[in-house]
């Protein structure tokens, strides 16, 4: 078996073993797997409402799956997601009230402000790599939570003690009347065509540029970089600056898209945690995040769908994740079976 | 309010908001210091306050006053069974162990949510009747200043903390068992050599850690929330991990910076009361436990070293 026929097959099994598991927890718990299933597939492809919405959801995991798929492959961890997504939730809010100007250059700006909050929110850690050896995992973790109470604060103060900016101005959102008409007046907007843009030009950096090539060097190997004359603290910083710039997008996409407005949070969103399941799913490559993305969009919005028409909590759809991620990270034993039922072919 | 009055009301509830993050923190350091790093600690917690509060609701005419306690047992038990889970992935499967704990706080969160779906129809479960509850320490409670100051109105589960931490102190550098969990963590391939069985030893860490994690997320479940839902532990157990790693892998460390981190939190709940620190907006006692995490390891506070195997899968045979 090739290598790159086990890389496919370790996520679609992954895949398969996870929903095998939520039909199970379905089944112990007195639910109906098949209504359950079926309530799940209505919910992403029922009516053309349904449809829409669940393309608005696969919007921001694209580009947080980006944002941990880009860092990943400078061999960096970037949990920080979540914060780096609200730091670029409240910018483009931000901007999107505060300014008034026309269409072509406040929307613009409003998503270079998302991507520039998103960028700053990575480079701390990425600066504390680089400078000071620190463990990303840990900063980034801290730096969310930095990022929560920061950005709800700022609310705060923008709004008057209130909990909500407010509506962003009508020339700084993403909202589209063309897909409002065709999907039934769902949340669906421009964004999508942002993210997918986004997919081409984390490939492009990756595939086609020197830039791209020394930070996947500094992935495979720090010290042969070094040797060859990279300068490793420069890349760390820049992927995760980069990093940091798409889930800050991400942010973009809720502000300027979905809600058009930002408002004091309980917790995070959750997002930026789906994005490394998108990434690893996907193998960290531009055309693996579409393919998380999308699964994985699509079963978070389709689980609303559930306790209507099953009965079912929609909590199933993150036990089904959290279970894939679980065995995509454990692809080791995956291999190891799918070797030795390979050997077995062989031997006949 | 005078300063040892404010002295009176502050301290026992730092000590009340720490009590969950010391259990949990310590439990962190037994996994870290044997080579596993444990990001899933959130979800080992979340796990831990729902067994607690379901096991205090369901038993609570058979064991009275006593549920809390026997809650806690239960906790402990279904949290260190789950964290088998992150074990069987990082140790046996060579898993990316923090993506094996990004998934575990997924599962507890999206377990305990759904359980409480389908047992109470509804989002969060009915408050329980029986709370841990204070007392005061015969005699020790007397003595002025530190009397009221430690003594009074406190809560067995605070006194089990700071015990375990003390316990957890005496294990890690005291006993046989210890030496051999930390070099595991250091360098498990000479503590292989010497014949110490590295497999075995950072499976015992992880469950301890997922036992005292389900310890600390009933505690804290069964005293300051009262109930469960989606909001009951936010962010508690990354706390405590913030607090294992300012406390730089020790267990006193871990205590001292528990401790510390309940005290900014108490004081962000109840400083409105209190003269000069109600001047203080609340954003920055919030966010003081994780800035001061990130300068911790930065090295601006002391030097702070992870054990030096950690987040490595020991391989037998592999250099």
């Amino acid at each position: 078996m090739s290598n790159r026929l086990v890389n496919i097959l370790v996520p679609v099994i992954s895949v398969i073993l996870g929903l095998l598991v939520g039909a199970i927890v379905m089944l112990v718990s007195g639910y109906d797997p098949v209504a359950g299933y079926a309530a799940l597939w209505n919910g992403i492809f029922g009516d053309a409402y349904a449809i829409g919405e669940t393309i608005r959801q696969i919007t921001p995991y694209l580009l947080a799956g980006l944002s941990v798929a880009f860092a990943f492959r400078t061999g960096l961890f970037n949990i920080g997601v979540e914060g780096q997504l609200l730091v670029g939730w409240f910018a483009a809010s931000y901007v999107g009230i505060a300014f008034d100007l026309p269409m072509y250059i406040h929307l613009p700006f409003a998503i270079i402000a998302a991507a520039l909050a998103g960028a700053a929110w990575g480079f701390i850690p990425g600066l504390l790599k680089a400078k000071l050896q620190v463990h990303e995992v840990i900063v980034t973790i801290m730096m969310n939570y930095i990022a929560l109470h920061t950005t709800n604060a700022l609310i705060k103060v923008v709004s008057d003690g209130g909990d909500n900016t407010g509506t962003i101005n009508a020339s700084a959102s993403l909202k589209s009347a063309f897909f409002e008409s065709i999907t039934d007046y769902s949340r669906l907007h421009y964004g999508i065509f942002i993210a997918l843009a986004m997919v081409l030009l984390m490939w492009f950096i990756l595939e086609k540029t020197t830039t791209g090539y020394e930070l996947k060097a500094v992935g495979f190997n720090k010290h042969a970089s070094e040797y060859a004359g990279m300068n490793v603290n420069k890349n760390i910083i820049l992927s995760m600056v980069i990093s940091g710039a798409f889930a800050g997008l991400a942010g973009a996409m809720e502000a300027l898209g979905t809600f058009q407005y930002a408002n004091v949070k309980g917790g995070f969103t959750g997002i930026g945690f789906d994005g490394i399941a998108v990434a690893l799913l996907g193998a960290n490559s531009p055309l693996g995040v579409i393919f998380g993305a999308v699964l994985f969009g699509s079963l978070k919005y389709g689980a609303l769908n559930m306790p209507n028409e099953a009965g079912i909590p929609v909590e199933i759809v993150s036990i089904v994740i959290a279970i894939i991620i679980f065995f995509v990270a454990c692809g080791y034993v995956i291999r190891y079976f799918l070797e030795k039922a390979n050997k077995k072919k062989e031997a006949k | 309010m005078s300063f040892l009055d404010v002295l009176y009301f502050i301290v026992p509830s730092a000590i009340f908001y720490a009590a969950p993050l010391i259990f949990v923190a310590i439990g962190g350091v037994f996994s870290e210091r044997s080579g596993v790093i444990n990001i899933g600690l959130e979800g080992l917690m979340v796990m831990g306050a729902f067994i607690g509060i379901l096991f205090n609701l369901m038993f609570v005419d058979t064991f009275g006053a006593m549920t809390p306690w026997f809650a806690i047992i239960a906790a402990m038990v279904v949290s260190g069974l789950f964290s088998v889970m992150h074990a069987v992935a990082s140790i046996s499967f060579r898993a990316d162990q923090t993506i094996s704990g990004v998934a575990i706080n997924m599962l507890g969160v999206a377990i305990a949510l759904f359980s409480v779906k389908l047992i109470y129809g509804k989002g969060q479960t009915d408050y329980i009747q029986e709370r841990f509850i204070r007392f005061d320490i015969p005699l020790l409670s007397d003595i002025p200043v530190i009397g009221p100051m430690f003594f009074k109105d406190v809560y067995g589960t605070s006194i089990l903390a700071i015990g375990v931490a003390v316990m957890a102190w005496f294990v890690i550098y005291k006993t046989p068992f210890g030496l051999r969990l930390r070099a595991v963590g250091e360098h498990p391939m000479a503590a292989d050599t010497m014949g110490v069985n590295v497999t075995k030893m950072r499976y015992i860490a992880v469950i301890l850690s997922g036992a005292l994690a389900g310890i600390g997320g009933a505690v804290y479940s069964q005293s300051i929330s009262g109930e469960f839902s989606h909001t009951t532990i936010n962010g508690q157990g990354f706390m405590a991990l913030a607090a294992m790693i300012f406390g730089k892998w020790h267990p006193l460390g871990a205590l001292g910076a528990a401790l510390f981190f309940g005290f900014a939190q108490a004081l962000s709940i109840i400083g409105g009361e209190i003269p000069y620190v109600k001047e203080v907006p609340t954003y920055f006692l919030h966010i003081l436990p994780y800035a001061l995490t990130i300068l911790a390891v930065a090295g601006f506070i002391g030097k702070a070293h992870a054990p030096k195997a950690s987040g490595i899968p020991y391989i037998k045979g592999k250099r």
